[in-house]
């Protein structure tokens, strides 16, 4: 009934989930454009701002983008096996993406949690309200992610078997959406942690 | 997808190709059919619109007779904290004065102008036989409702409703009662709903537009509901952003807006302070301004419709509407902050804003002139919607006009924040945007139900609105001029507000006159729906490709996938036996002069 | 990704590699580079272009912008000016 799901649009050259992703994801460029602008303000009207290192733990967050960086080629491995008709190995490259996805949230656990204990709250100063909130919100979409890829390892990986090729765009639409997150935290954490 | 459309109380019963299995809770509570969804956003959406409606009626007792019970009413309120002995507390009057705003804007315009009329005409006029994405809209429906919930709730909680007006500028709104919080966390699934709304709206568009359907043979509405779709996917995030900083400062101390060394009620505030007030203006106007274009743009493209079918003419213009609309959506983004001249941006930044602001009239004015240019040489049909879309026109130019001393910075410093920019922004929205709903109501319903309203009940509604709604805001022009500022709880509290009174009091008997005029339309929706007069697929003989398929349309809309031949406004095509030539008749047939 | 035979795809995954390689120097040069402490407009540039640098891969190659259609790239070019837009002009309108 409704064409264009499976097989591109003739003169677009596009499916509708690739679309719609996309249109989804110039959102988010709105949102998280919205929140830099307002780490900008603040900075640029204060008195005085500490610098990201002085008061960020560098190494962990560099681990953090390592993890992320890789989930990324092993999210779009996870596509190509498609791709390849493996279904196997896309199995074990997605588990990992999402592993990777949820070592990225542990590791940010701690990350918090030693903040806490050191009594620097969102409430402390505007540099930790912008660092929470920032690294926050890029959280839940990383938690969002890790639970959309966990429905496309398995209850929704039984698509496979009925439309390879709309669970294909599926996985390739879920990867469009981890590759943009992990394009948001490439600018994150330069701006927290090394300026 | 041919199918039996069953009648249930005159209501589009969707037939689906498995109908005698969806139970009844999947068929018309949680629907995928763009149809159904579109109906319930309309009905909420007009339900909101009342609520919002019965507010303002509120407001305007303590505006005309300040600190004097409310009669009868009164009685009933007299024991509430609200309205203790039966008047207005200046708290109470503040939540109905921002939830008027959050409401009409966020919870009734637009979710019937473009949920309602767009969910529902959009496929239909493409050729579709749904939205690209049936699920997601269904979603975007319930996350409006929650959204709509909420803020709905949020007058029975203690402190009441949020109160810092629809515009939430912090520090106020950062230090108002739970309300504020109820409002951020509403807004947010609101926004939701839209984007979710937006994607859909895009895709559908670009994707499944029947075969001989190129972009410019689309009918004006898709294109003013698909520029819409761009403002709303782009403008409303920083919004987001915004809410969710807010939130911050609410729930967990942070000082994003707050200033240091903020004092309140002679107290020292616990915030740490650094932040900005001027932030959440930036971001919130950033949303507000396109949002503004989001209420006026499927407004045009109803008139649109409707006159052309109603004057047996094509559109004058098409390509200039078209162009207009793209360009007028562009500029939207860029106009924002000549809500924010006198926030000390410095003169580079408000003489930008300001020529922006003066560009953008231009297209405005390009759409409502070719709207009137099209009235020249028309056989004109003076039916119900007909009347509303005419007078669209002039209101939709006194708004305008009327904005242009707002936009000029130096006549803004004098206007801001006073009832000149009620008036201004009113006439736009209300005898403007809403008046073009009501002619898409008049104009669709006999597509919806396959009934037409009654002509009678129509004209009463027209008339008298269209009197009191001038009555009500045309005096706010003077009162503004006069000095009066918005959001005033005491209206005599100031000498020179004193002197203007009494159009304060002509205002509030219009606007109670106004509302008693939505009862003929109310009783003649509800009863049409069972007892009008029923009528064929096609009661205007419009060219759309809407009126092609049965009243109501079953699920799937066509049996076979349409293919277009011509624009969408052949009317009166010389050498045609009828006077109007439907999109999808092959060429060649009926006498049909063939037409590019 | 129009050719998706298998040995496009086997390029494909070439490419994939030798990105993920480039992300992760990139990624160690910009962590050394403020490790020097650099004056702010001096690191403000250096981590910029770095994390533009990187995007622009991780766009390119893993997101498959780099063989696109047109009309992504319009939807893309718009957000990307008003990103522009509402990151800059609050910031230009501060006194």
């Amino acid at each position: 009934m409704i064409r264009y799901i499976s097989k591109p649009h003739p003169i677009t050259g596009v499916t509708n989930s690739k679309l719609g992703v996309w249109c989804f994801l110039a959102s988010e460029v709105m949102l998280f454009g919205g929140l830099f602008s307002a780490f900008l303000m603040l900075r640029i009207g204060a008195d005085s701002w500490p610098h990201g290192w002085e008061l960020l733990n560098v190494p962990l967050a560099t681990m953090n983008t390592l993890f992320l960086i890789t989930s990324s080629v092993t999210m779009v491995m996870a596509w190509a096996s498609l791709a390849l008709k493996d279904i196997k190995k896309y199995r074990l490259y997605m588990a990992a993406t999402i592993l990777l996805g949820i070592g990225f949230l542990i590791v940010k656990g701690f990350e918090y949690a030693h903040k806490f204990e050191g009594h620097h709250f969102p409430s402390t100063n505007n540099f930790y309200a912008i660092y929470f909130t920032l690294t926050g919100l890029h959280g839940l979409h990383v938690l969002g992610g890790v639970l959309v890829n966990t429905y496309f390892l398995f209850p929704g990986s039984g698509l496979w078997k009925k439309d390879p090729d709309q669970f294909m765009g599926r996985v390739e639409a879920a990867g469009l959406y981890w590759h943009f997150v992990d394009l948001v935290w490439i600018f994150l954490f330069p701006v927290l942690y090394l300026l | 997808m041919a199918g039996r459309t069953g009648r249930r109380k005159g209501f589009a019963v969707s037939d689906q190709h498995h109908s005698n299995e969806l139970p009844f809770w999947r068929q018309y509570i949680f629907s995928q059919d763009h149809k159904v969804i579109g109906m319930q956003y309309a009905v909420t959406g007009l339900l909101f619109l009342l609520f919002g409606f019965c507010l303002m009626m509120l407001m305007r007792w303590q505006l005309a007779y300040p600190g004097k019970p409310l009669p009868f009413l009164g009685n009933f309120l007299a024991e509430s904290p609200v309205m203790p002995g039966g008047i207005m507390l200046p708290e109470f009057y503040n939540q109905l004065g921002a939830m008027h705003g959050t409401i009409m804007v966020f919870m009734g315009v637009v979710p019937l102008a473009v949920g309602g009329f767009g969910n529902f005409v959009l496929p239909l006029q493409i050729g579709a036989p749904d939205m690209a994405f049936p699920k997601l809209n269904m979603m975007s429906y319930w996350f409006y409702f929650i959204g709509g919930v909420i803020m709905i709730a949020s007058f029975f909680i203690p402190g009441g409703a949020a109160q810092s007006g629809w515009t939430s500028y912090p520090p106020l709104s950062n230090i108002a009662p739970l309300g504020q919080t109820f409002w951020l966390i509403g807004m947010a699934f609101l926004i939701n709903s839209s984007l979710l709304g937006s994607i859909n709206f895009i895709v559908t568009t670009v994707q499944l537009r029947a075969e001989g359907l190129s972009f410019f043979r689309l009918p004006f509405f898709v294109w003013s509901q698909f520029v819409t779709s761009f403002l709303l996917l782009l403008a409303f995030p920083p919004l987001m952003a915004a809410a969710v900083l807010q939130l911050m400062d609410r729930l967990a101390g942070s000082s994003f807006f707050m200033p240091s060394g903020l004092v309140v009620n002679g107290a020292t505030t616990p915030w740490a302070g650094g932040g900005s007030p001027i932030l959440w203006q930036h971001l919130f106007w950033f949303l507000a301004h396109p949002e503004v274009y989001v209420l006026i743009l499927p407004a045009m493209g109803i008139v649109a419709e409707v006159m052309s079918c109603n004057t047996r003419k094509p559109l004058y213009g098409y390509k200039a509407l078209v162009y207009s609309v793209i360009f007028l959506g562009f500029l939207s983004f860029i106009v924002w902050a000549h809500h924010m001249f006198l926030t000390s941006m410095g003169t580079q930044m408000n003489s930008f804003f300001q020529i922006t602001t003066m560009i953008i009239s231009i297209p405005s004015v390009v759409i409502l002139t070719t709207l009137i240019l099209s009235l020249w040489g028309g056989s004109i049909r003076f039916t119900v919607p007909m009347l509303f879309a005419l007078a669209f026109l002039p209101m939709f130019g006194i708004g305008g006009l009327t904005g242009l001393p707002l936009g000029l910075a130096a006549s803004d410093i004098h206007l801001h924040d006073t009832y000149y920019v009620i008036g201004h922004f009113h006439y736009v929205v209300a005898p403007g945007t809403i008046f073009a709903l009501f002619a898409g109501v008049y104009h669709w319903f006999p597509k919806v139900t396959g009934r037409k309203m009654s002509d009678i009940l129509g004209k009463i509604h027209f008339w008298f609105s269209f009197v009191f709604i001038n009555g009500v805001f045309m005096p706010m022009f003077i009162m503004g001029l006069a000095g009066v500022s918005r959001r005033l709880y005491d209206p005599v509290q100031y000498a020179h507000a004193q002197s203007v009174q009494p159009l304060n009091v002509f205002i509030s008997i219009c606007a109670w006159c106004l509302g008693l005029a939505q009862i003929p339309f109310i009783i003649n929706f509800f009863s049409s729906i069972f007892f009008g007069k029923k009528v064929d697929d096609n009661p205007w003989e419009a060219t759309t490709l809407e009126w092609t398929v049965p009243s109501p349309p079953p699920h799937g809309n066509f049996a076979k996938p349409p293919v277009v031949y011509r624009g969408p406004y052949e009317y009166s095509v010389p050498g045609c036996a009828k006077d109007f030539l439907p999109q999808n008749l092959p060429a060649g047939q009926a006498g049909a002069a063939e037409v590019k | 990704m129009s050719d998706l035979s298998p040995e496009a795809v086997k390029h494909h995954v070439k490419v994939y590699v030798r990105v993920f390689v480039a992300l992760a120097i990139l990624t160690m040069i910009t962590v050394t580079v403020s490790y020097l402490h650099l004056t702010i407009a001096a690191a403000v540039l250096v981590a910029l272009l770095i994390a533009t640098l990187k995007s622009s891969l991780v766009a390119g190659f893993f997101m498959h912008l780099i063989s696109e259609k047109k009309i992504i790239f319009a939807i893309l070019a718009l957000a990307f000016l008003l990103f522009l837009t509402v990151l800059l002009i609050p910031v230009l309108s501060h006194p």
